[in-house]
């Protein structure tokens, strides 16, 4: 076995331009999809839950009536909104995949605004966004979307709470009154009070108090000092005054640029093993060799393992140099090189154990390689549809379809390989699985292989 | 597959009630024969006797639905129609590759003997895919002699080659007759089968009709008075032998 490995390495030397087609293709369509894949669908499904009560959507700012709802119709703009009527109900619609995300405006949304609007020191009012983070593309691109309309509701509330504090700001330098935690205050103003100060201090000589006014001038600044201590939270309120509380519901946080490197990845393992496993295999009848082999010189159990193991081997090294050239681009964590270099040789072994099995059923070099096209491709782009993008049914048929093929399985083995986004141990063992199923068949292929 | 010790005979290639069946189809029915040490043992028959189908068997590359092979088929040399060497390597590394596959202890001397048997020596760097034809089937019988084995099976060894080269291969041959390696090869061409074999096997519609030297075809079937000048039509011959038999 291992003489005819060797024998297969001379050949692939002697084929430089097979090679280079086997290593460039992968990675070009790589790239298309890349492309492709930065850009989300044009109007995602968003599970949508409005707790305020209607009918109480309105806040005063600025003495203006605004209806806060109006904000939520904008977003709709942008989105396919699915109205639930829980938080639990919104859990499952993203769990599901019926929906990318979803949005939750709070019954308190309000009093909060008008909190903020009224400087009384309370809490910013918040939405919470629910994500399902296994798919990176459509998590960023939900949450794109939702930033992108609350920016626009930000900025909106920004200019009418500029115009109340600019009021305030108003009353501190020339005086008058202003409502705090429901008692009216009156103050004298900063202008009012430097002539005043002017005033007494020209009457009195140094180090004589005048009481009234000292006690009138000690009150204007304890008031201003508190006022001033607001202004913190004022501007935070005017720059950003909803805020979004970010929940995560399903899977752990992958960064985007992690994701697009997973999936180029696995998509130049799966070609580069499974053209060459089924081209090796297939090769061998081609060239009239298998049945002098299997006389007693290899087993076909033995052959079917040299092609899966040098398949797999020569997928490995190219994807795991193809991730090396990508770290001088995009972050890859080195340090985790042991966890994503198992995920790549768990999908190597799978993906060339399918290939094998192609190159086994078909018989012939180029049957097997156009074969091992035409699955490969839907494959892929199977197993990256995204959750929210079809009817929940036919999704399901999509990821029993994808179950039973190494895209997704290496595909999330690398995810977890990266960043640790989930466990590694389960897509492991489904491509062990599918390892051993398409080893199997391909072994039973060769029964009638020569 | 069912395998009689072949040395209690002197047998070294042979079955006894071999058939083998394709679905319904019967490829081969209860052929039986045995080829001693030396033998050059020729298969012939029409378009679909069966002549493959025996060598497969023989070669242990397809197994019996019945009978027995004498002897052990892996340890017969097997040489199929279509030279079965690596286009991509050369012809000492296409030897080299089979060496070591077969186990040799020392298979740059097994490569450098069969440089010298074949008179390939000058082409051993060759890539397979630059050689002619006749060369690569050169390589293809080098390869089915690596293992210096007892027997040798030959399926159609002379297809596609010129006369020239075709001589070249029949001297090859008997010499390795000569040597004791027993030859049991197909071909459609039966004045070869004439010319070259000890004894024919005749198959038709996987039966064997006929076991014995050629020249008892020609004198029974041959056109005219037996012992006149007519011309040595072994085809002929073996045409009106086939009709004789309803074939």
């Amino acid at each position: 076995m291992r003489w005819l490995a060797i024998k297969d390495l001379q050949v692939l030397r002697r084929s430089p331009l097979l090679v280079a087609m086997l290593v460039l293709y992968p990675i070009i369509i790589s790239v298309l999809i890349g492309l492709a894949l930065s850009k989300g669908p044009d109007k995602p499904k968003v599970a949508f839950l409005n707790e305020v009560p209607a009918g109480a959507a309105k806040v005063s700012l600025g003495g203006e009536q605004i209806d806060t709802s109006k904000y939520a119709s904008e977003l709709f703009k942008s989105v396919t909104p699915i109205r639930v009527k829980s938080r639990a109900e919104a859990i499952e619609k993203v769990k599901s995949g019926e929906a990318l995300g979803a949005l939750i405006v709070p019954a308190d949304i309000v009093q909060r605004l008008q909190g903020t609007a009224s400087l009384a020191g309370a809490r910013s009012p918040q939405v919470e966004v629910l994500y399902n983070v296994e798919d990176p593309v459509k998590a960023a691109y939900v949450k794109s979307v939702v930033d992108a309309r609350l920016a626009d509701a930000n900025q909106a509330l920004s200019e009418k709470l500029t115009t109340t504090a600019a009021s305030y700001l108003k009353i501190l330098l020339d005086g008058g009154s202003f409502d705090v935690g429901g008692s009216s205050v009156d103050v004298l103003g900063l202008r009012t009070t430097k002539a005043i100060l002017d005033a007494t201090l020209t009457q009195f000589p140094p180090g004589s108090p005048d009481r009234d006014a000292l006690e009138r001038v000690s009150r204007f600044s304890k008031v201003a000092v508190d006022n001033l201590d607001l202004s913190g939270p004022i501007l935070k309120s005017i720059a950003n005054p909803i805020e979004v509380r970010q929940t995560i519901v399903n899977g752990k946080r992958t960064p985007l640029s992690s994701y697009a490197v997973a999936v180029s990845v696995t998509l130049s393992l799966m070609f580069v093993a499974v053209l060459l496993g089924a081209g090796l295999l297939a090769a061998e009848r081609e060239e009239h060799t298998f049945a002098r082999l299997v006389r007693g010189l290899v087993g076909r159990t033995g052959l079917t393992v040299e092609k899966i193991g040098l398949s797999a081997l020569f997928g490995l090294v190219v994807t795991a140099l193809m991730v090396t050239g990508v770290g001088l681009f995009v972050d890859v964590d080195f340090g985790r090189a042991p966890q994503w270099l198992a995920g790549l040789a768990g999908g190597a072994l799978a993906f060339a154990a399918m290939g094998v099995a192609i190159g086994a059923l078909t018989r012939e070099v180029r049957a097997a390689s156009l074969l091992a096209v035409l699955l490969a491709l839907p494959v892929a782009f199977l197993a990256l549809v995204p959750s929210g993008a079809v009817a929940p049914a036919l999704y399901d048929v999509i990821r029993t379809v994808s179950a039973l093929f190494p895209f997704k399985p290496t595909l999330t083995a690398l995810q977890a390989g990266f960043d640790g986004a989930g466990s590694l141990g389960p897509p492991l063992l489904h491509l062990a699985a599918l390892l051993v199923g398409y080893g199997v068949l391909a072994r039973v292929a060769l029964r009638r292989f020569g | 597959m069912t395998t009689a010790p072949a040395t209690d005979s002197g047998t070294v290639i042979g079955g006894q009630g071999l058939t083998k069946r394709f679905g319904d189809r019967v490829a081969l029915r209860d052929v039986s024969f045995a080829a001693a040490p030396g033998e050059v043992l020729a298969i012939i028959g029409p378009n679909g006797a069966g002549k493959t189908t025996l060598l497969s068997l023989l070669a242990g590359i397809r197994a019996p639905d019945e009978g027995t092979l004498l002897g052990d088929p892996t340890k017969l040399g097997w040489v199929p129609q279509q030279a079965a060497v690596y286009g991509k390597l050369s012809v000492a590394e296409n030897l080299r590759l089979f060496a070591r596959l077969e186990g040799a202890k020392d298979a740059g001397a097994v490569v450098d003997r069969m440089l010298d048997q074949t008179g390939l020596r000058e082409r051993a760097g060759d890539e397979l895919g630059t050689l002619s034809g006749g060369n690569r089937q050169r390589v293809n019988i080098a390869v089915g002699l690596l293992a210096d084995p007892p027997g040798l099976l030959l399926d159609e060894p002379s297809a596609s080659l010129d006369p020239r080269q075709r001589e070249r291969l029949w001297e090859f041959i008997a010499g390795l007759a000569r040597g004791g390696t027993t030859v049991v090869f197909s071909t459609h061409d039966v004045a070869e089968a004439d010319r070259y074999a000890d004894r024919l096997l005749v198959l038709a519609d996987g039966e064997l009709l006929y076991t014995g030297p050629p020249q008892d075809i020609l004198s029974d079937h041959a056109p005219g008075v037996p012992g006149s000048d007519a011309p040595h039509d072994f085809e002929g011959a073996f045409v009106r032998f086939l009709h004789a038999k309803g074939h």
